[in-house]
């Protein structure tokens, strides 16, 4: 019973800059389902590409055996061909093609090219009826529901011969019904002897159905658990999830909080195209002087969402809500009205969103408040490189010029660039999206750092982030949102890992 | 600001950085002048092949009234280009508007100013119409623009109802055919168009000098001294000398006035203005843009009003030149507009891209069209040359952005 279907040994994998996978073991037995929990960014996405071969041999390092033999993919196909199939969180369907069509895509049933359209509408229905999806084979599949959707691909993969699946938060956006339908399904294909990965935060749903769980952490193994010796429990999950040490990461900094600054009332925002699903339900929250609030929460939570809407609408539809900065209302509406009004938006996507990445250090500084370095329209050269030099000098932006293209500058240089549009556009309130995601330890620092010093100017910080240790290093309080509203809030010193992921996996079902 | 600015670190020993600055700064812009030097290199083979027919004066003459229309709206498809789209109803539209234009100065008897008017009038509406759809509907420009080119054509078709009208009155004439004015008299040489000439030289220069010496002030690198004094005295000399050229035929055409006014402000907007560098971060990543506070849809529209206007101009001075408005007028124009535009260096995907490059590209263009036409080469390889010179060039500066 115990033989191993997949074991990948001592995995590494290195980005510029950053160890995503630092020593990672797993063993998947023979039919059987595995469940890998994790952080944000403990590594479980990058491993799970290493494995179907989309980061090939030999970019990471470390073994991959797959029935008895060691593997060395170098392409998606490699890995399909011996039956390891993925289904990512973001679905890989081609929304105007049918179900037949989609199931079939790349793999068609055809001889000298012409496709055998009888045998793929056969072939199809007996997937289908695997999966217990009750469709016509014709569907295009934009008409289906998400759940119907995830059923297609998993009927996708059976039409593959899979031996080993792997499924990546795939009850995500399901609701309950939906997921109990997906994981039951599990179950059955396990019956039949197909193995399986089930990645999910939503640690009831893993300790339910899995047979092992493995936890990964900081992009390492910290231990596998098997369900069949003791059930596993939610807080031993937890605690091997976040039981990290909390070295000396952060800059000290003694807070210097002062009046009410920055309200949000009650705000709202739907969906940009499913318009009648209110994504943002009632968010509310204030920030003081000098204050740094942290929000946390999974991916999918509605945080980037939030910030987003609140910036000029930049996000969503039918956004409602009141904005106040020191007891007066503000216009939001525009993101130029928002800018002006004193709020910034660091994004956590700086590459599609905060940088022109083929421009210039010196000129996506000055971006966001042109006008200050120009009279009447015209700019003015000189004072815009002096100004661009003077951020380069105090933000330690490592570039060989300000005239140097961004897109030359590593990450969190990048990182800087964005950082200094902003505080040119002198904002009272500042909101920080992720901003050390994928830069290494040192420029973290520095960022800390800056964003400390600006805490003790009497700006309002609000930190966006995924990575607990940094919220609790860096926040005088931290809110937890969860499924669009504010779950919880801990001040600094009450807050711990356990109780804000606790607060995050709460209430998953619903 | 100053004590910063000295810690810059020096890549090269003082004593050897004169000698080694030229050339290390030359091989930095070489990509730069490589377009001119493209220019020059087809020219010199024209003058060469066609035993110096390309440079005579009437030639030289012939060569800026034959491109002025194409350069005129080389200049509004480059914003629109950077701002990543694309028109390509231009060619219909500045048909549409000279047909305009003869029914109101010809068939009604308008006089020539208000007939003008109303025409860029026109193109600005015509801009701002299929500009809504663009930037505030969403509606890709190539599928929005390519249906202003038929409709356009067709309504020019429908007013001049298929048949040439014309002539114009002469003073409207005299945007395309004219020259400027001569109070200064001279038999053989217009003594007002060289002096224009070398005051243009004068002020280029002394701007290019004070421009330096700002930059000096600010610390900011700025090419070898040797380097700049050459490539300024070289500039001077060869403006100079083409106004001289062109002195010794009719002095310089009224539409090479027009051109060389527009052609500084649309390089002052796009180098300089907060509105040309808006541009170009709306075409280098407009969601960025967009979050920096930019009004994209906006800017977006401007420049599709702004393209109206310069096809109207275009159309203006070609049927200016022909002397009457016929229903072919504008036919293909657009090709060689975006290709122009390309030839000088934009990228298709938006961000990138030069008024001066767009012009030199569209001199290129017109030099082999007026060398090969006096060469012989007939019109159909004169168009598979075009197109692969248009080819060549983007090849190689996307070659180049690649290494």
């Amino acid at each position: 019973m115990a033989e191993a279907i997949l074991e990948m040994r001592g995995i590494g994998k290195t980005f510029p800059g950053v160890q995503a996978l630092a020593d990672v073991n797993l063993a998947v037995n023979r039919g059987e389902i595995h469940g890998v929990v994790g952080e944000n960014g403990a590594g479980k996405s990058t491993l799970m590409k290493v494995l179907s071969g989309v980061y090939p041999y030999p970019e990471y390092s470390g073994q991959i055996i797959f029935q008895g033999q060691e593997r060395r993919f170098k392409s998606i196909p490699d890995s399909e061909k011996l039956g390891i199939i993925i289904i990512h969180q973001e679905l890989a369907l081609v929304p105007l093609l049918s179900i037949a069509e989609n199931i079939f895509l790349g793999n068609e049933p055809a001889r000298f090219g012409i496709i055998d359209w009888n045998r793929a509408f056969t072939r199809t229905r007996e997937v289908l009826a695997k999966v217990g999806l009750d469709e016509s084979p014709a569907t295009r599949v934009t008409d289906l529901g998400v759940g119907k959707q995830q059923l297609v691909e998993i009927a996708k993969a059976l039409a593959k011969e899979v031996k080993l699946l792997i499924l990546d938060e795939p009850t995500a956006s399901l609701n309950e019904t939906d997921s109990d339908a997906l994981l039951e399904l599990l179950q059955e294909l396990k019956s039949q002897g197909i193995s399986c990965i089930l990645i999910s935060h939503k640690l009831n749903e893993v300790a339910k159905v899995a047979d092992s769980i493995t936890v990964l952490r900081d992009g390492s193994t910290i231990e596998t658990l098997d369900c069949h010796e003791a059930p596993a429990s939610e807080s031993r999950m937890i605690r091997a999830m976040v039981g990290r040490e909390m070295a000396e990461r952060f800059p000290p900094r003694i807070p210097k909080i002062g009046e009410v600054v920055f309200e949000v009332d009650d705000w709202r925002a739907h969906h940009p195209i499913h318009q009648d699903r209110e994504v943002i339900k009632g968010v509310s929250l204030v920030v003081r002087r000098g204050e740094i609030l942290g929000i946390a929460g999974l991916m999918g939570a509605g945080r980037t969402e939030f910030a987003m809407s609140l910036f000029g609408g930049s996000w969503g539809r039918n956004i409602r809500g009141r904005v106040r900065l020191h007891g007066r209302d503000i216009n939001v509406s525009s993101v130029a009205h928002a800018v002006e009004a004193g709020l910034a938006y660091v994004t956590e996507d700086r590459k599609a969103l905060g940088l022109v990445m083929g421009e210039e250090v010196r000129r996506n500084v000055t971006l966001a408040n042109l006008g200050a370095v120009a009279t009447r329209g015209v700019i003015d050269n000189g004072r815009e490189y002096a100004v661009a030099g003077e951020y380069r000098s105090r933000m330690h932006i490592r570039c060989a010029s300000v005239f140097q293209p961004v897109v030359n500058l590593s990450g969190g240089n990048q990182q800087k660039v964005v950082l200094s549009k902003w505080l040119f556009a002198d904002p009272e309130v500042l909101i920080l999206d992720e901003p050390t995601r994928g830069i290494d330890v040192g420029a973290k620092y520095e960022i800390y750092s800056l964003i400390n010093s600006l805490a003790d100017q009497g700006k309002c910080i609000i930190m966006i982030s995924s990575e607990m240790p940094e919220l609790l290093g860096m926040c005088d309080r931290i809110a937890v949102m969860n499924n669009g509203r504010f779950a919880a809030e801990f001040a600094c010193g009450e807050a711990t890992q356990e109780k804000i992921m606790q607060a995050i996996v709460r209430d998953q079902l619903h | 600001m100053q004590e910063q600015i000295a810690a810059v670190p020096e890549l090269t020993p003082p004593s050897r950085a004169s000698a080694a600055a030229g050339t290390n700064w030359l091989r930095g812009h070489l990509r730069e002048y490589g377009l001119l030097l493209s220019l020059v290199a087809i020219m010199a083979f024209f003058q060469v092949m066609t035993d110096g027919t390309l440079m005579q004066p009437l030639n030289l003459t012939n060569l800026v009234l034959q491109n002025s229309y194409i350069v005129i709206m080389a200049l509004g498809m480059l914003l629109v280009i950077v701002a990543g789209h694309i028109d390509l109803s231009v060619g219909s539209v500045s048909g549409f508007v000279g047909a305009l234009a003869a029914v109101l100065m010809v068939s009604w008897g308008w006089h020539y100013v208000p007939a003008t008017l109303l025409c860029l009038a026109t193109g600005a509406a015509i801009g701002a119409a299929q500009g809504m759809w663009v930037a505030f509907f969403r509606i890709p420009s190539f599928i929005v623009t390519l249906a202003g080119m038929l409709v356009f054509k067709g309504l020019a078709l429908a007013l001049l109802q298929g048949q040439s009208v014309g002539p114009f009155p002469e003073t409207f004439q005299r945007l395309s055919s004219g020259f400027i004015a001569d109070p200064l008299g001279g038999d053989s040489l217009r003594l007002t168009s060289l002096l224009l000439g070398v005051a243009a030289a004068v002020i280029m220069v002394v701007l290019k000098v004070r421009g330096r010496a700002a930059q000096v002030k600010h610390g900011m690198q700025t090419e070898p001294l040797a380097v700049f004094a050459l490539t300024q005295s070289v500039f001077a000399t060869v403006i100079v000398y083409f106004a001289w050229l062109l002195s010794s035929y009719k002095g310089l055409p009224n539409v090479l006035i027009v051109m060389a006014v527009l052609i500084l402000g649309y390089d002052f907007i796009t180098r300089r203005s907060t509105i040309g560098r808006r541009i170009y971060a709306l075409g280098g990543n407009e969601k960025a843009a967009r979050l920096s506070g930019i009004n994209t849809e906006r800017l977006s529209f401007y420049t599709f009003v702004n393209m109206g206007v310069l096809s109207a101009l275009a159309g203006l001075v070609f049927a200016a030149r022909l002397n009457t408005a016929t229903p072919k007028a504008g036919l293909g124009f657009e090709l060689d507009v975006i290709a122009a535009c390309f030839i000088g260096g934009a990228s298709a995907s938006g961000g990138v891209g030069k008024v001066l490059g767009a012009v030199i590209g569209a001199f290129v263009m017109g030099v082999m069209n007026n060398g090969m036409s006096i060469l012989g080469v007939g019109i159909d390889y004169q168009q598979v040359i075009k197109g692969l010179v248009l080819l060549a060039a983007v090849v190689v500066d996307v070659y180049n952005k690649n290494k």
